[in-house]
């Protein structure tokens, strides 16, 4: 019969409707700012520069090697090295980056910088609300503000950390063999 | 009596009036609840519908702006009188200024002959339903200089549809209306509600309770759906499909008074439908007459738009010719039915043979009808022409 | 002389001015918009004079649908030269203003004769539809078939027409 079909989807419609106050199952939308969805470990959205121990300056892990600069496709990121050295987590006297400032307008989250730095010294944080009102150098972010401590890596990529975690401990283990050989060969 | 304080406080404010404005204080009187009320029900129905439909497709509707989002309207009110007015340098700028003027005070107008209550009415003349299929008509015009107006292609092609699409709609609309006066035996809506005032028993004598009126109503209601370019006949202002047919070139608040105008235009057919066939002011069951007559107007009014809004909801767009074979072929035969059938409950008496007559006249048509609209539905084998 | 309400004369001059600019404005479209006017204007009159059923039919039929089929048929016979100025001659019409004088004074001539007739005799009473409806189904039914067999014809002559042409392009 021919508005049979009409009808049906009418009352389809209408189970919809009811079901929707009955049922709160069925509404799957995330009220955005009050609820989140969960982020998954490997999120990523904006680099940050890891530091050891509590002080930002003394700890970076950055040596200002400069090769995310060259391998960074968008060109964001400006680093200066320093004139004097400083200790680095083995002991061996390494530049520093006097200047690192990322843009965050142009980065554009490849990872790049992450999978050259030889120092696993620039990894990606995943926050997203990085909007600001300040036109002029909001979002040029300098090395005060890029710089986070190893607890926070550890928070947000537990599995990577880890694994970096485990790295550096051998390599520390070495370079402390290394610095004592009459111990070790007694 | 709450039924009637709207009519007191109008004669009462009327009272402080100095005589010689009695008249114009009057006028103004029974315009202004017009001007206030609808408006207001227009902002609620655009909370309502959005409402309605998230809900229907498994989503809230909007819940930020006011408690569960009803100042929703106030937001797009504001956003709309913000907005920049972009008009196209080659437009007409004339005509697409008074395009949404004339479409609104077209708008305006059906509401003085709707009764709305016991004497509640703006205008009690004594053609009001021809008045109001007047002043629909002239709708379409507007509708066509908006589209001619802003020198698109679409939105010329958007407006030529939608004219085709509301005079082809027109027709099966009149011929139910005409139905119902040759029952009511007059063109006052005032007449009519009056005719449908009494009860039998536990039933009111409604002329959507007798089979020649229900089918009329549906016929009725699907024909307001197209003549108010509503879903499913919205494909003048389908936006994946004309992106906004003949207010394409609109912005800011002309496109608000469209949107006012068409919705008004919808609470105006439905209204003319509740005089018609629901009964206008009256109360369903014998002992719900207690209510207050202007409460039935709105309740009824209610439920007509939450039909259309579920409507929205469930149906597909139709296609241009689908519109137009439904419109022809299968509206129009069954309006002139149901003309028909009118006539011969009107003329055979009370009793068994009425109804059945009537109803058999109504389904054979339809049964007939349906066939013709199923067989235009089967798609023919495909056949080449060039690539044999 | 009677004494010409305000209503009528705010009326007649509208209608006027709709009818003289229907004749003078550039763009067919536009033209076709005042002729739409003056219909109205018409129609307001007939309301203004108290015959309700003219007056809302005049609306009904001629704006809602002639108006529109007028604008239908410039769009679609015309509609590339939206600005395209009909026709204005150069010179003096003189046909067209002996004609018009003509037309004015077969008109004055009926309008004061009927005048001097009606003004002695008793007003008519208001034609309400119901006293249409008897007329025409009484004392008018072979005009009223006549008039529906000549628009079956004219729709059915459309539909030949339109169905014609698809045969022709397969």
């Amino acid at each position: 019969m021919l508005g049979l079909g009409i009808l049906k989807g009418l009352v389809e419609t209408a189970r919809n409707f009811l079901g929707s106050y009955i049922d709160k199952e069925r509404l799957v939308t995330v009220q955005f700012p009050e609820e989140r969805l969960p982020v998954a470990e490997a999120a990523r959205n904006f680099p940050f520069l890891i530091y050891d121990g509590v002080d930002p300056e003394q700890g970076l892990r950055c040596v200002a090697c400069q090769i995310c600069e060259k391998e960074c496709p968008p060109r964001c990121i400006t680093i200066e090295k320093s004139k004097d050295k400083k200790p680095d987590f083995v002991g061996k006297q390494q530049f520093y980056p006097a200047v690192f400032d990322i843009d965050v307008s142009v980065c554009m989250s490849c990872q790049i910088c992450v999978e050259v730095c030889p120092f696993d010294a620039i990894r990606m944080d995943n926050e997203f609300e990085l909007s600001t009102t300040d036109r002029f150098g909001g979002l040029l972010w300098t090395k005060e503000k890029l710089a986070r401590p190893n607890e926070h890596y550890e928070a947000i990529h537990p599995t990577e950390a880890a694994e970096v975690e485990a790295r550096r401990a051998e390599e520390k283990a070495q370079a402390d063999a290394k610095k004592q050989p009459s111990t070790v060969t007694q | 009596m709450l039924d009637q304080v709207f009519v007191s406080l109008k004669h009462w404010l009327l009272g402080y009036s100095p005589a010689a404005i009695q008249p114009a204080v009057s006028i103004l009187l029974t315009i202004l609840p017009i001007l206030l009320v609808f408006p207001v029900l227009f902002a609620l129905t655009t909370v309502l519908e959005r409402k309605g439909l998230g809900r229907i497709q498994n989503r809230y509707g909007p819940n930020r702006v006011g408690f569960y989002g009803i100042l929703q309207p106030m937001a797009d009110a504001l956003k709309s009188l913000t907005k920049e007015d972009i008009v196209p340098a080659s437009a007409d700028h004339t005509v697409h200024f008074l395009a949404p003027l004339i479409l609104l005070a077209v708008a305006f107008l059906p509401f003085a002959v709707l009764p709305i209550g016991r004497n509640m009415i703006a205008a009690n003349l004594d053609a009001g339903v021809l008045f109001f299929f007047a002043i629909g008509a002239i709708s379409e015009l507007s509708v066509f200089m908006a589209g001619w107006s802003s020198r698109n292609k679409y939105s010329l092609l958007g407006a030529m549809r939608a004219v085709a699409q509301m005079i082809s709609y027109e027709v099966p609309l009149l011929l139910s209306s005409i139905a119902v006066i040759m029952a009511a035996g007059s063109l006052s809506t005032v007449e009519i509600v009056n005719k449908q005032a009494g009860f039998s028993g536990i039933f009111p004598h409604w002329y959507v309770l007798t089979p020649w009126g229900f089918v009329g109503f549906v016929l009725f209601m699907i024909a307001a759906t197209a003549e108010t370019n509503r879903s499913p006949f919205d494909l003048p202002e389908g936006e994946s499909e004309i992106i906004a047919g003949y207010y394409i070139e609109y912005s800011g608040f002309k496109f608000a008074l469209f949107f006012l105008g068409e919705y008004l235009g919808m609470f105006a057919i439905s209204g003319l439908g509740i005089t018609l066939f629901l009964g206008g002011w009256g109360a369903p069951l014998p002992f719900l007459t207690w209510v207050p007559s202007w409460i039935w107007f709105f309740a009824k009014l209610l439920g007509l738009i939450i039909g259309f809004i579920w409507v929205r909801g469930t149906l597909p767009r139709l296609r241009m010719d689908q519109l137009m074979n439904f419109a022809w072929k299968f509206m129009l035969p069954m309006a002139l039915v149901v003309v028909v059938s009118a006539g011969a409950w009107r003329f055979l008496p009370q009793g068994v043979t009425r109804w059945l007559v009537s109803t058999l006249l109504l389904a054979v048509a339809y049964g007939l009808l349906a066939r013709g609209v199923e067989s235009r539905n089967k798609i023919a084998k495909r056949t080449y022409r060039f690539a044999e | 002389m009677r004494q010409m309400s305000a209503a009528f004369l705010i009326l007649a001059i509208v209608t006027m001015i709709a009818a003289c600019a229907a004749m003078t404005l550039r763009g067919l479209v536009h033209c076709a918009l005042a002729l739409a006017v003056a219909f109205a204007g018409i129609g307001t009159l007939y309301l203004s004079l108290g015959a309700q059923f003219l007056g809302l039919a005049q609306l009904l039929v001629y704006v809602g649908a002639i108006a529109v089929l007028i604008v239908f048929v410039i769009l679609l016979t015309r509609g590339g030269e939206s600005d395209a100025r009909p026709l204005i001659p150069t010179g003096l019409p003189i046909t067209g203003i002996v004609v018009a004088t003509t037309i004015l004074a077969l008109l004055a001539w009926a309008v004061f004769h009927s005048f001097a007739i009606h003004s002695l005799g008793p007003p008519a009473s208001p034609a309400t539809v119901r006293e249409l409806g008897t007329v025409l189904m009484a004392d008018y039914v072979l005009p009223l078939e006549v008039m529906g067999l000549m628009l079956t014809a004219a729709l059915i002559g459309a539909v030949v027409v339109a169905m014609k042409e698809k045969q022709d392009t397969q």
